[in-house]
């Protein structure tokens, strides 16, 4: 299974997964839109606690998928250099936390997938972890 | 499927007590927040997350839920292992990282 | 851009408020990135002091935030007025945590602040009264962003 998976990989890494190409994959609604909808996204960041996504080695291609949808999590992506975040089941933030990452450049958008399925359906596209080794 | 094949098949630990390793598992439920979980996880889910304290198993044994994977190497804590025993509820951790094993979980219940 | 003299200021905080928390922190990292230091500093000193920042607001009455930028490094201290860390080293531990459940559903509170402004961070320090309050400094060396 291990063989077959890196497999997969290789081959998403020369179709490069887009910002675009994530929101077909997650049938998402976007809420909070940038001029570069169809930036290169290599990783992603899966949690719901904020300490432990400033503790990831993020960096501006990494997709956050999350169920936390208050303002603050716009606020640590903006801490964290991540530019595009996917609230899961349906959830949609408020327009105050709308406009702020409109405003700091961050793409939002809302997928009706759980968290659980919204990752299945990334990493079998070939994402993987932005999880690195400790800096 | 059920809680010791998962285990076995992505090479989890699982810490203290066995709890009941036979459960069969019908899905899965991945998330931080206990409010998140007492909301929509479902009976004889297993359910992935970063917390380690010991309010995760009392979560998890109101729903009903197969057991609990801890991700990234978090170390459950000693109270969360006690009440696990007392609940027979299996908790598991992994090295990897939540999006790996949700991944990883999700392609193999889906075959 | 070149830095000449040393910049400095401060934030005060305000214990509970969530609704602002962290907006020092973005506040200073805009700065941080307007003076030309390299991405890679600005987003270590942004995430120490960020989570100096929350830190305050979940469990002290109020704080202030200081910070100095100077040619070689990024220095910032946070004074709070709060209840004080009775074992520093348990604080320090990944994991340990104080924080009350509703903090954790707000996605906090997970034991993960202290240990990563240290990690961060290239000197740290932290001083702690019990029923008084707690002072954490950190130190980041710079460099100018040599691409720009």
């Amino acid at each position: 299974m291990q063989q077959r998976t890196k497999a997969i990989y290789y081959i998403t890494q020369n179709n490069i997964m887009t910002l675009e190409k994530v929101i077909g994959i997650l049938g998402a609604e976007v809420v909070a839109t940038t001029a570069d909808m169809g930036t290169e996204i290599s990783s992603v960041c899966s949690s719901d606690l904020m300490s432990d996504l400033l503790h990831f080695s993020t960096t501006p291609k990494s997709l956050l998928v999350t169920g936390l949808i208050n303002k603050q999590v716009v606020r640590t992506a903006e801490i964290a250099d991540i530019k595009a975040i996917a609230f899961v089941l349906g959830k949609r933030p408020d327009e105050e936390t709308i406009e702020m990452a409109r405003q700091k450049g961050i793409v939002l958008i809302v997928t009706r997938f759980s968290r659980y399925t919204a990752c299945g359906k990334l990493y079998a596209e070939g994402l993987r972890s932005c999880t690195g080794e400790d800096r | 499927m059920n809680v010791q094949e998962v285990v076995n098949s992505l090479s989890l630990e699982v810490q203290g007590s066995k709890g009941n390793l036979e459960r069969e598992v019908t899905g899965c439920y991945i998330s931080d927040l206990l409010s998140d979980v007492m909301a929509h996880a479902q009976a004889g889910e297993l359910w992935i997350t970063l917390q380690t304290h010991p309010n995760i198993v009392a979560v998890a044994s109101l729903k009903n839920l197969a057991g609990i994977i801890i991700t990234n190497k978090r170390v459950p804590e000693e109270e969360t292992l006690r009440k696990a025993e007392d609940e027979r509820i299996p908790i598991a951790v992994s090295a990897s990282s939540t999006f790996e094993v949700g991944g990883m979980l999700f392609k193999m219940l889906r075959c | 851009m070149t830095q000449k003299k040393n910049i400095e200021g401060s934030f005060h905080l305000t214990g509970g408020d969530f609704t602002n928390a962290g907006g020092a922190s973005s506040e200073l990292k805009s700065l941080l990135t307007n003076l030309g230091i390299a991405p890679e500093i600005v987003r270590r000193a942004a995430i120490a002091t960020f989570e100096g920042e929350m830190n305050v607001i979940i469990h002290a009455v109020a704080g202030v935030m200081h910070y100095l930028v100077t040619p070689e490094h990024i220095k910032v201290t946070l004074n709070d007025m709060g209840p004080g860390i009775p074992d520093i080293e348990q604080a320090m531990q990944e994991g340990y945590s104080t924080a009350p459940d509703w903090v954790r559903e707000m996605g906090w509170g997970a034991g993960m602040g202290l240990p990563n402004m240290k990690k961060n961070a290239d000197e740290f320090r932290i001083d702690s009264i019990v029923g008084e309050g707690t002072t954490v400094e950190i130190l980041i060396k710079v460099k100018e962003d040599e691409s720009l």
